[in-house]
């Protein structure tokens, strides 16, 4: 069964940098790291100390909020240190790795299961974790059974990881996380694929596939929720990403837990962006090429929606996407006023990107202007393809009115959804971070 | 030492300090800051509100040239009349010459440097006051001033009425981005109820009109729009109206500078077509009304509403200022309608009451600056309105699954 979809509204940022799709295997890393400040809303208790052996898939802390849900080790080693931040805020955990990985048997789960035996496999797998849930972007809670769940086939971020390649192989294991995944909703499972791709995604069984055409954000999957079927009050979807997906499925089959993760190294800063096979929470160095300076800011994520970190840091437990690009740390000569041609604009205010579609930018961090107040009205619709008014959400969250965020949607969004519009944003608002403590407010206040 | 790098340790130094936003202000004229982006996304577009505003000023600027030689010209040309001589307009002939030039430029950029200066002070002083950066807002409004006032206003009322317009037009709301009213029609307006004799009348709208009532030289300083009102007859030619040749504001004169100011803007996606689009509109479908009123004998030659009833209904985008007022005041996003479909009706409302109340009050006979504030008034309940609608269809989600 398949379905189609044309998003509309939107804005393809085309940047130097994608991958070739070739598939190197990294070095191995010596250090590993988990930062709990990954899993948005999770108070971390910390199940070992420090000098302790742990094997892959050990639980190195579990959500105090909700104890069920716990995080594992994604490689065997001896935790070498607990970083602390202010008021004892865990930081990162991490572990000095085994040469050969030793894995703790976590069973099988069988093609029988029911609802509840899947749901606590997952979560003493440290499998949870993975599985998102909209109202609010977080963990999901696992006492509530989603209407649907929601998965993205492809993605349309700039210089974001392939996912048909990324999943070439993988079908089966996705096929397996989906079969049990079915099983956790009474309604169906939503997976895009984008149309015309042929991707082999689209034979996957137990998932109604639909095809999306149209520009970024059409690969998001808040994009697919909002045309499929937007959350209502008192409901709850989840998310998956593919990624994931793969990850769930092999450890199902396996019982092993192998946090093995195919990323894309993208960006202007990088030499020769390709595809590399490594581990969550391996060390940046293992990953980027020598030469990556401090005068790049590298990215776990991609460019509208990641994380920065330190040369020194590590691949996160969610992404796909490693970007590197120049930092953009200079001052521009009546840079408010001269004709440009070097970068992206959504106007044309003696900007000539509208010339270039096909161009390749290379862009740096720079904000090009400094912070306002929300001035201009109407440039946030062009590229926001949800039927919310964006501006007058973000504007309630900043006011803090709890009915109104959620007469706008607010049970819809996350912040992803709105990272288009903070980057054609003049007044430089930063949009993701406005609609994540809107969320985490009414988290806090309505539960 | 480059210039570049000597600034930026000079903005190093000046950081935290009380004057960073007035030392800031001056730089970032210069230089667009090293700032980089922090959380969020990691890139941004190229545009700046300063790169916005000043695409606005940009579009501005052939209307205030024209104002300049305009001011002269028709100075000289009701001088001519006066002495019962008709000019017969022509742009290279008699409008571009150096004596138009000179005459207008003493008059009108006055007016431009004392707008800029008063405005940009008081900016500057709350944005020391309040400790945020001086925000871009006042540069096209310190344009739009001196292009709405008539030509011989008094320097000190203009300064007064800057002070005031941006205090209580702005500055109370919490500045720009917060504000209700548009503050270059806050401003208007102040003057126009303040001192209503030099705004409105017929000795104001050419220069020295004023000075010479009563005097042999005495020149007529009558708009189009003020001749209709008093059922007088119109001495100038559609083409003199369409390229600019009349009487009236500095700078709202020529329709086809207006034009071509309004395809700028919704080419550089700036201005929002949908509200000019929808302005000309709700004028035009007024004046049909008025001239189907007419055209079925209601209202009669002796009625002191004929005069600007009868003017056929498209003619009344050629004279005053609703032209003006529907490209470059009814489109400022802050004070218009933001939703999509508010703006159409914010738009069609104001071109419609505008045109009601040219009609209506001919003791001043131009409508379009209330009218405007009027609908800025109104804008957000507008968008209300809108978004319900937005509101209703989530809820009703909610119900079709209930049932």
């Amino acid at each position: 069964m398949s379905k189609d979809i044309i998003v509309k509204k939107g804005l393809n940022i085309n940047l130097v940098g994608d991958a070739t799709k070739t598939l190197e295997i990294s070095k191995n890393s010596k250090y590993y790291s988990v930062y709990p400040e990954d899993f948005h809303g999770v108070f971390p208790k910390l199940t070992i100390k420090a000098d302790e052996k742990v094997k892959a898939g050990d639980v190195l802390f579990y959500d105090k909020n909700n104890e069920k849900v716990k995080f594992v080790s994604p490689v065997s080693g001896k935790i070498t240190e607990i970083q602390r931040g202010e008021r004892r805020r865990i930081v990162s955990i991490e572990i000095l790795a085994d040469n050969k990985i030793e894995y703790k048997n976590l069973g099988n789960l069988d093609a029988k299961a029911d609802k509840n035996k899947i749901i606590d496999y997952l979560l003493n797998a440290g499998l949870w974790p993975f599985i998102k849930q909209r109202p609010y972007d977080v963990i999901a809670d696992h006492k509530i059974s989603p209407k649907s769940i929601f998965i993205s086939g492809f993605s349309s971020a700039p210089l974001s990881a392939d996912l048909d390649f990324i999943s070439k192989g993988y079908e089966d294991k996705i096929q397996i996380a989906i079969n049990f995944l079915s099983k956790l909703t009474d309604g169906e499972i939503h997976m895009s694929v984008r149309k015309n791709s042929n991707s082999e995604l689209s034979n996957l069984k137990n998932v109604v596939i639909h095809n999306v055409s149209g520009p970024h954000p059409s690969g998001n999957v808040g994009t697919l929720i909002n045309k499929v079927s937007p959350v209502n009050k008192g409901e709850v979807v989840w998310t998956i990403s593919l990624q994931d997906l793969i990850l769930i499925g092999s450890v199902v089959e396996s019982g092993k837990f192998s946090a093995e993760r195919i990323i894309a190294l993208v960006g202007s800063s990088v030499e020769n962006p390709r595809y590399i096979k490594t581990l969550i929470g391996s060390q940046m160095l293992t990953i980027l090429d020598k030469g990556i300076q401090d005068e790049n800011r590298i990215i776990s994520g991609n460019v509208l929606t990641g994380k920065q970190i330190s040369i020194k840091g590590h691949l996160d437990y969610y992404s796909n996407t490693v970007s590197v690009i120049p930092e953009g740390n200079d001052y521009d000569l009546f840079g408010w006023t001269r004709p440009i041609f070097d970068k992206i604009s959504a106007s044309r205010a003696l900007t000539f990107s509208w010339l270039l579609p096909n161009k390749k930018f290379s862009l740096n961090t720079n904000t090009n202007g400094e912070h306002r107040a929300f001035v201009i009205t109407g440039s946030y619709e062009e590229v926001f393809p949800l039927d919310i008014y964006p501006m007058r959400i973000l504007k309630a969250c900043m006011y803090k009115d709890l009915e109104e965020m959620e007469a706008l949607g607010m049970y819809e969004v996350a912040p992803e959804d709105f990272a288009l519009t903070e980057f054609v944003c003049v007044s430089k608002q930063p949009h993701q971070d406005i609609i994540r403590k809107g969320l985490d407010l009414m988290k806090k206040e309505l539960g | 030492m480059g210039i570049k790098s000597s600034l930026h340790q000079l903005k190093e130094k000046f950081k935290g300090n009380t004057f960073a936003p007035a030392f800031n202000a001056f730089h970032t004229f210069l230089y667009t800051p090293n700032d980089v982006t922090k959380g969020g996304t990691h890139i941004k577009v190229a545009d700046d509100l300063k790169r916005t505003m000043n695409m606005v000023i940009l579009s501005l600027v052939p209307c205030l040239l024209f104002g300049i030689f305009n001011t002269g010209y028709q100075h000289f040309a009701a001088v001519d009349a006066a002495n019962g001589i008709i000019r017969e307009a022509s742009l290279l002939g008699n409008f571009i010459t150096w004596e138009n030039f000179l005459l207008g430029s003493t008059k009108v950029l006055p007016l431009v440097i004392v707008s800029y200066v008063v405005g940009l002070t008081v900016e500057f002083i709350f944005a020391v006051i309040k400790g945020h950066e001086v925000e871009e807002g006042y540069l096209v409004t310190g344009m739009l001033v001196p292009l709405i006032v008539p030509v011989d206003l008094p320097l000190w009322m203009l300064t007064v009425a800057v002070i005031f317009g941006v205090i209580i037009g702005k500055e109370v709301f919490g500045g720009t981005g917060m504000n209700i009213l548009n503050p270059a029609l806050t401003i208007r307006a102040f003057l126009f109820f303040a001192y209503p004799t030099w705004m409105s009348g017929d000795k104001v709208w050419v220069h020295q009109a004023m000075d010479r009532t009563g005097t042999a030289e005495a020149i007529s300083g009558e708009t189009i729009l003020g001749s209709f009102a008093q059922n007088q007859e119109i001495i100038y030619s559609l083409s003199d109206m369409f390229i600019g040749f009349i009487p009236g504001s500095v700078g709202e004169t020529s329709k086809i500078l207006i034009i071509l100011g309004a395809l700028f803007l919704i080419f550089t996606k700036i201005g929002s077509w949908r509200i000019m689009l929808s302005t000309i509109a709700g004028a035009l479908f007024m004046g049909l009304i008025f001239n189907q009123v007419v055209d079925l004998g209601w209202i009669t030659e002796t009625s002191k509403f004929y005069g600007l009833m009868s003017v056929p209904f498209w003619e009344h985008l050629l004279i005053g200022s609703i032209l003006f007022g529907a490209v470059f005041m009814a489109t400022d996003p802050v004070t218009a309608a933001q939703t999509l479909k508010g703006k159409w009706i914010y738009g069609f409302l104001i071109g419609f009451i505008s045109i009601m109340i040219r009609v209506f009050n001919p003791a001043y006979p131009e409508g379009v600056f209330l009218a405007i504030l009027l609908m800025n008034v109104f804008a957000p309940t507008i968008d209300h309105y809108v978004i319900q609608s937005n509101v209703k269809k989530r809820l009703n989600r909610i119900k079709l699954k209930t049932i």
